[in-house]
């Protein structure tokens, strides 16, 4: 895998001859067919075999069948809602109008679909905290740090949230994402700045900064702590965030954690992250950086301010990610939450498996979010697999598709002979 | 350099870097003087001997010693601000924070697995393979340690066991890294995940919710006696045996390195494969077993920290331990004796935390992020730059 991502980025997607699809060459034509089927191919075979290793071990260690255990995975991340097909209606936003769709989205209590809506749930933040990755990724830096730059804005967002009661809600939910926005920004800023003026490698200074997060979110919502709850003083978690703050439910019953709206931002997150790189003038610069810094620099791009920027954005997303957990379903933050979520580290292996283009991070957001809801406590079948087991499970397979994105070589090589053996 | 030995008169520093030492010295001193046993009750004589320290420091970094002079000046602003600080507390509880012979001891305690794991790197990162895994294969060293050590019932059977399971972690980085030419960054990576994934794994399987008994082998401490209960005899007298390891292998380590044939090869692959190539030397023979071992010396600090520090596991008990010792191997420009008093450093700071909630019980959380704080500030490189070796990162293509 190069650190800039994948082939088709430059030139932009279009029409590389510019002559039009009667008159383009056929040959060249057939190769981006190729090229562009490996992208699509290699990732696949990538997640295959990293649930071929995970099933392994599954059977290795506790003797269970591996299928089973991943077909309750499945139905726990409520992936089986998508076969119930039928006649059914949906209302368009807006307007009374009403129009055909295959899946029952009146359906709001059956298991299925609160498992899917939990699944959504956790797609959506996966969505923002894999471009975290990605847009760094694109401009040759390897952000680990959206782990802290989620908690970061979880934690800004939970502040304003649970202050300024009785404030429009629009104006209050805006407030607090924005505000997110800019803290989970500036902190990946310190990471980008200082590989800008000093060299410092990126890798090191978001780690560190991942551990410096969650050591001041602990110390603001522990016992004592300055954002500590006013009303119970001896549990370690932050004030409720009032009504005004929440994010409206779009699916599902309030009362039972429904996908709520800020599924929206990931998917508009998604046109931003894709336009910014193949639509703009920054994101030109960017990917020049990511792909050859000291061409980017003889070309007169700034290699430093796209450093800087590149991380911001990053940060920017993964900031985002964090106020719309708070205020879409958690509403609250305790310590314990700070220091076991992991959603900011997934995000990685969402980029990594999505190589770094926006189609690619919805469809790998979508399967680990399947991962994480379908393995966790409260969705996983315990009579077929231990859910605490499971979830680990899911740590190890983010583990395997991580390896497996890096080592391209083998799966290139695969492809070329599964390519010759069909060709002869 | 020959390898003539030179007196010890000429090994000192001399020149820009005597200056530099001095200050360095001068600022420590600043802040010494407001601490116990002495505990002066102004900062005013502090704030002239800081004084004195930086206007040293940015002499010698205008002559061109920019890092030696960083370091002076950073540690009359450091020793100032202790000074000052000091000043504000009450000489009671001065006294009961600051417990020289404790805080050492305690900070060789946490400076141990740091030391191990950034030895390790070391090897791995002269010979050209950069090693992001370095923490991963501390938490394959940490679990299989203690499963080892409770499932064979040995401590040193477990010690094996810990350090054969980085070994084993660090090889698949190094196919990773040297047959199938990975991103480095990437794969180390991956045995980050792999080894949070897999040991966590393992232990709920194994040992469930409840954790590890607490009836382990444990590594066993060195009694020194005759040391006596004075303030030698309290940092060196019951130190655990790893601690004692980590410290002769600095020297050896350095030894190794650059006193030897092996030495020399291994940092011909990191500076110059390819000449190393073409005078005979396998690079990735070098490589392999160089990387191989970073894992192992990694997953020893691992086996130190689960079976001679803690005497218990808990998942991803490694807290970003492995980025600070490769921090502290960049701080200390990769080299052992610079590396070590990085983790010395770093060690220190995590001592201190310890002892601070005597100041704040609220605030006691928000110490833990101190030595994370201080290894931001010294890769930032605000107080000069490091060196890589020249094919750090890079595959190496056989012709």
């Amino acid at each position: 895998m190069s650190a800039a991502g994948d082939d088709s980025a430059l030139p932009p997607s279009g029409d590389p001859s510019g002559l039009g699809p009667e008159l383009q060459p056929s040959l060249i034509d057939r190769y981006g067919w190729a090229q562009r089927a490996e992208g699509i191919l290699a990732p696949i075979l990538t997640t295959v075999l990293a649930f071929l290793v995970g099933g392994l071990v599954v059977l290795v260690t506790t003797g269970k069948n591996p299928v089973t255990t991943y077909r309750a995975i499945f139905e726990g991340a409520g992936l089986s809602w998508f076969f119930e097909v039928g006649n059914h209606e949906i209302g368009l936003p807006f307007s009374d109008a009403k129009v055909w769709f295959p899946w029952n989205v009146n359906d709001i209590d059956s298991l299925a679909a609160v498992n899917l809506q939990q699944t959504l749930i956790v797609t959506t933040t996966l969505v923002l905290t894999g471009l975290a990755v990605a847009f760094a990724f694109r401009c040759g830096l390897f952000n680990i740090g959206g782990q802290g730059q989620y908690i970061v804005g979880s934690i800004w967002a939970v502040w304003i949230g649970s202050s300024f009661d009785g404030m429009n809600p629009f104006l209050h939910i805006t407030l607090a994402i924005v505000v997110a926005t800019l803290a989970g920004a500036a902190w990946a800023g310190i990471a980008g700045f200082l590989k800008a003026t000093v060299g410092a490698h990126e890798v090191i200074s978001t780690i560190m900064l991942n551990w410096i997060a969650i050591w001041v979110g602990s110390f603001l919502f522990g016992l004592g702590g300055p954002l500590q709850n006013d009303a119970q003083s001896s549990v370690p978690i932050s004030n409720d965030i009032v009504e005004s703050a929440k994010l409206p439910i779009l699916w599902g019953d309030p009362l039972l954690q429904g996908l709520h709206t800020g599924i929206f931002f990931a998917i508009a997150a998604l046109v931003v992250y894709w336009a910014v790189l193949n639509r703009t003038t920054l994101g030109y610069g960017v990917r020049a950086v990511g792909f050859n810094p000291e061409g980017a620099r003889y070309g007169g791009i700034s290699v430093r301010r796209n450093y800087f920027l590149a991380m911001a954005i990053s940060g920017a997303f993964a900031g985002i990610a964090g106020a719309i957990d708070v205020l879409g379903w958690q509403f609250r933050l305790a310590t314990g939450d700070i220091q076991s979520s992991q959603l900011g580290f997934i995000g990685i292996a969402v980029a990594l498996l999505g190589r770094n283009t926006a189609v690619g991070v919805f469809l790998s957001a979508l399967l680990f979010g399947s991962l994480v809801t379908g393995t966790s406590t409260r969705n996983l079948d315990p009579e077929v697999f231990q859910p605490e087991l499971a979830f680990n499970l899911t740590l190890l397979i983010q583990g395997l598709v991580v390896l497996f994105v890096g080592a391209d070589l083998i799966v290139l090589w695969f492809l070329r002979r599964l390519r010759t053996r069909v060709s002869a | 350099m020959t390898s003539v030995a030179l007196p010890v008169a000429a090994r000192m520093p001399h020149g820009l870097r005597r200056v530099a030492w001095i200050g360095i010295a001068i600022g420590i001193v600043a802040a010494w003087m407001a601490l116990p046993p002495l505990t002066l009750r102004s900062w005013v004589p502090s704030l002239v001997l800081a004084l004195i320290a930086v206007m040293l420091g940015i002499g010698v970094a205008i002559r061109g010693e920019r890092r030696f002079g960083g370091f002076a000046i950073a540690s009359g602003l450091f020793g100032f601000g202790i000074a000052f600080a000091a000043t504000l507390s009450s000489v009671g509880k001065l006294e009961s924070v600051v417990v020289w012979s404790a805080l050492l001891a305690a900070m060789l305690r946490f400076a141990t697995p740091l030391a191990f794991a950034s030895l390790g790197g070391m090897f791995s990162e002269r010979s050209g393979v950069v090693n992001i895994g370095l923490e991963g294969m501390m938490l394959m060293g940490a679990f299989f340690g203690i499963m080892g050590a409770d499932k064979l019932d040995s401590w040193w059977l477990g010690l094996l066991v810990g350090v054969l399971a980085g070994g084993a972690a660090a090889f698949v980085h190094a196919v990773w890294a040297i047959h199938l030419q990975a991103d480095q960054i990437v794969s180390g990576t991956a045995i980050n995940f792999l080894a949070v994934g897999l040991t966590g794994y393992l232990f709920i399987d194994i040992y469930g919710t409840e954790g590890t008994p607490t009836d382990i082998p444990s590594i066993p401490d060195v009694h020194l006696g005759f040391l006596g209960d004075g303030f030698v005899g309290d940092i060196f007298g019951q130190l655990n045996l790893m601690i004692w390891i980590a410290i002769i292998l600095v020297p050896l380590t350095w030894a190794i390195m650059f006193k030897t044939p092996i030495g020399l090869r291994i940092r011909a692959c990191g500076e110059h494969p390819r000449a190393a190539d073409t005078v005979g030397i396998s690079v990735y023979g070098v490589r392999y077993a160089a990387v191989t071992l970073s894992g192992m010396l990694a997953a020893a600090g691992g086996a130190y920290l689960s079976i001679g520090f803690v005497n218990s596991f808990n998942e991803n008990m490694t807290a970003g331990r492995g980025f600070i010792a490769l921090a502290a191997l960049i701080f200390g420009n990769w080299r052992p004796f610079g590396a070590a008093a990085a983790c010395l450093l770093f060690g220190f700071s995590s001592a201190l935390a310890q002892r601070l909630p005597e100041y704040s019980q609220s605030a006691s959380v928000l110490f833990q992020a101190l030595p994370y704080v201080l290894t931001l500030i010294a890769v930032a490189g605000v107080i000069g730059r490091s060196i890589p070796p020249a094919a750090v990162g890079r595959p190496y293509r056989k012709q």
